[in-house]
């Protein structure tokens, strides 16, 4: 009887071990084909677009035409994006990881994560109806007196909705992105490097300089490759906050458009061949942001091995 | 008397700072910083910049002075750093004070929240704005929708974003394959939103029609998106339980699946818990998936699968983008404050829900 209920309860029992870890290894071989996938039906249907006359595409010189002045345009915000986000990124988790009372810092971090929480609609909806307002007096006066620098020629658009507002936009999404993982960063340094540093008469910037800082390159590296892909990727900041126009070097003129916008703005009404061409776009903006993520998960990766963190 | 004086500095404490010497100079800063500006006409940010800039100036140069440059260079430092911390909170607290500011009147309007904008047409708002009638039409079919399409989007991503990390965890002992999902899922969370919902988009054309707009096809372009959160969050979790608790189940000569369902999850289920209901907050505010794949609509729409469905994220960008009234934007701004007001509760009411079912959900420890 003992027995019996034992082994029947082991052949129920084999079973369901069977079933359950062939469910868990289908559920992750199905994200696998899931990424797959994007990348499969984004070619499929781009390719209409892709081989379609120029004279068929937006703009009439062919898809490539179309693409370029738009790639140029999202490494623009992305890059102004970065260059405002990330000394700022940089401090805040210095800040938070070494300068602010032990008690306070959780806190302080769960603040700059609540920046992360609001959606992108609101960024762009603040954007559009505070920031662009307010910023235009600044670019009125960037035209008039840094006017002879290409990105500051005037007229400066009136209504504030130019790249560097989504830029600026931008870099306040991306700021939590780079601050969080720069933190994890900084506080793993090793403890005696710190007190190394501390007992030999370093002052706390020089400690920073010369313990924290080189054990966090890498991390700083990746964490701002994650706040590009992030940047390059977003979509709503700029479709609300732009007005969009021809490329053009100035940055303070309405003008400029991203990827992102592009399709957004677009595809709602799209039809026929302007869907595989936004598609077409939406396939090169995956490819931009895979290469920008897969170099800065290596980098992350690579660093884990050796560091002896984790 | 001078010389009592001298001599009670420590020869320790010589050349520093008193430790009064940030307030000094602060107070300083503060009256000639509102000096300048009562000068060239007064506003509180310009106040606080001039303000923060004269600070740092007068600190490092007093330090500089007294201290030597070494000090002075990590006074300096700790300026910059603790400024670049006050800088990240002004977009916070603007961002927040805006959506309040502007989307209480919304929020307040009578019905807001239990109309829909069924019928609410250009004439309605003009007259709004112009004889001051009440604003009419609400977010009832918005909310709805993003309620809808988010829950499907958390049924679909759950079990195989739960069961991936059990793979992960308990099955993939570091295999080509785990290692490969473990990378994608790491490359997934960077997929931009817009490029998910094209691919859903995508997908349904080429499987059901061209032009399908439905609340599921969103909610598949949303469960791109949070499957890797979910991932990433539970195999976190999964880690972190004890192995002496596996291994003293299979002591007793329990299962491995029993294992798992019986004994690991429940141990974890307060951070699993906790890592969806974030995973919930990430993905109902996006716009661009939904805008793509889900469409807009006015009225309410109850069939997930079928029909254009509305969404609070692509309500309040439709709203701003292609007001109801183009000659009087005003009630169709009201309005969409009013929903990234509710949008934004939302979205913390979630985020302050992850913390409490971490701690309600805790496992008990015993001692």
């Amino acid at each position: 009887m003992t027995t019996n209920s034992l082994t029947t309860s082991q052949g129920a029992g084999r079973a369901g071990d069977k079933v359950f870890s062939g469910a868990a290894m289908a559920a992750g071989c199905l994200i696998l084909a899931v990424l797959f996938g994007v990348a499969l039906f984004l070619v499929v249907q781009a390719i209409p677009a892709l081989t379609a006359p120029p004279e068929s595409i937006q703009g009439g010189h062919g898809f490539f035409a179309y693409i370029a002045p738009i790639v140029v345009g999202t490494l623009i915000a992305a890059v102004i994006a970065l260059v405002i986000a990330t000394p700022v990124a940089i401090g805040v988790a210095l800040f938070i990881s070494h300068y602010a009372p032990r008690r306070l810092a959780s806190g302080l971090g769960y603040v700059v994560d609540l920046l992360a929480a609001i959606p992108s609609v609101v960024y762009g909806a603040w954007g559009a109806a505070f920031l662009a307002k307010e910023i235009s007096p600044a670019y009125d006066w960037l035209a008039n007196n840094l006017g002879w620098i290409p990105i500051f020629a005037g007229p400066a658009s009136a209504t504030g909705k130019t790249i560097l507002t989504a830029g600026i936009v931008l870099s306040v999404m991306v700021l939590p992105i780079i601050t969080s993982l720069s933190r994890e960063i900084f506080l793993q340094t090793p403890k005696l490097h710190e007190e190394a540093a501390l007992a030999l008469g370093a002052t706390r910037w020089e400690m920073i300089k010369m313990a924290v800082l080189p054990f966090g390159r890498p991390g700083i590296v990746s964490a701002i490759m994650l706040g590009l892909g992030r940047a390059l990727g977003e979509t709503m900041a700029v479709a609300l906050v732009l007005s969009s126009g021809v490329l053009t070097a100035s940055l303070i003129q309405s003008g400029n458009q991203t990827i992102a916008a592009e399709i957004a703005l677009n595809f709602p009404e799209a039809s026929g061949l302007k869907v595989n061409t936004l598609i077409a776009a939406g396939l090169v903006l995956f490819v931009i942001t895979l290469g920008v993520n897969m170099i800065a998960r290596w980098i992350i990766t690579r660093h884990k091995e050796f560091s002896g963190a984790n | 008397m001078t010389a009592t004086a001298v001599r009670k500095r420590s020869a320790l404490t010589k050349g520093q700072l008193p430790k009064s010497a940030p307030y000094i100079v602060l107070a300083v800063a503060l009256v000639v910083g509102a000096a300048i500006l009562a000068l060239i006409g007064f506003n509180a940010f310009g106040w606080g910049l001039v303000s923060a800039i004269l600070f740092a100036v007068g600190l490092v140069s007093w330090s500089g002075a007294v201290e030597g440059a070494r000090k002075a260079k990590d006074r300096l430092a700790t300026c910059l750093v603790v400024g670049a911390f006050l800088i990240a909170l002004l977009p916070l607290i603007s961002v927040i004070w805006t959506v309040l500011v502007n989307g209480i009147p919304g929020l307040i309007t009578p019905n807001f929240l239990g109309t829909s904008m069924n019928g609410v047409t250009g004439a309605f708002d003009n007259k709004a704005a112009e004889d001051g009638a009440p604003v009419l039409g609400g977010i009832y079919h918005a909310l709805l929708g993003t309620i809808q399409i988010t829950l499907l989007a958390t049924v679909i991503s759950v079990p195989v974003g739960l069961l991936t990390s059990i793979y992960l965890v308990e099955y993939g002992n570091d295999r080509p394959l785990a290692r490969a999902i473990t990378f994608f899922v790491d490359v997934m969370t960077g997929i931009p939103s817009i490029v998910a919902g094209l691919f859903a988009a995508a997908f349904f054309f080429a499987i059901v029609g061209p032009g399908t707009k439905t609340g599921a096809v969103a909610a598949v372009a949303l469960s791109v998106l949070m499957i890797p959160v979910v991932v990433r969050s539970s195999e976190e979790m999964l880690k972190i339980v004890p192995n002496e608790l596996r291994e003293a189940s299979y002591a007793l000569g329990v299962r491995k699946w029993r294992t798992i369902t019986k004994v690991v999850i429940p141990t974890a289920i307060s951070g699993i818990a906790s890592g969806v209901t974030l995973a919930i907050a990430r993905v109902i505010g996006e716009t661009a998936p939904i805008l793509v794949t889900a469409g807009f609509a006015t009225t309410i729409n109850n069939n997930v699968f079928g029909g254009w469905m509305a969404s609070l994220p692509t309500f309040i960008y439709t709203q701003i983008l292609n007001p109801t009234s183009p000659s009087n934007p005003g009630p169709s701004d009201q309005r969409a404050w009013g929903a990234a007001l509710v949008l934004i509760i939302l979205v913390m009411l979630l985020n302050l829900g992850a913390r409490l079912i971490a701690r309600i959900f805790a496992p008990k420890t015993g001692r």
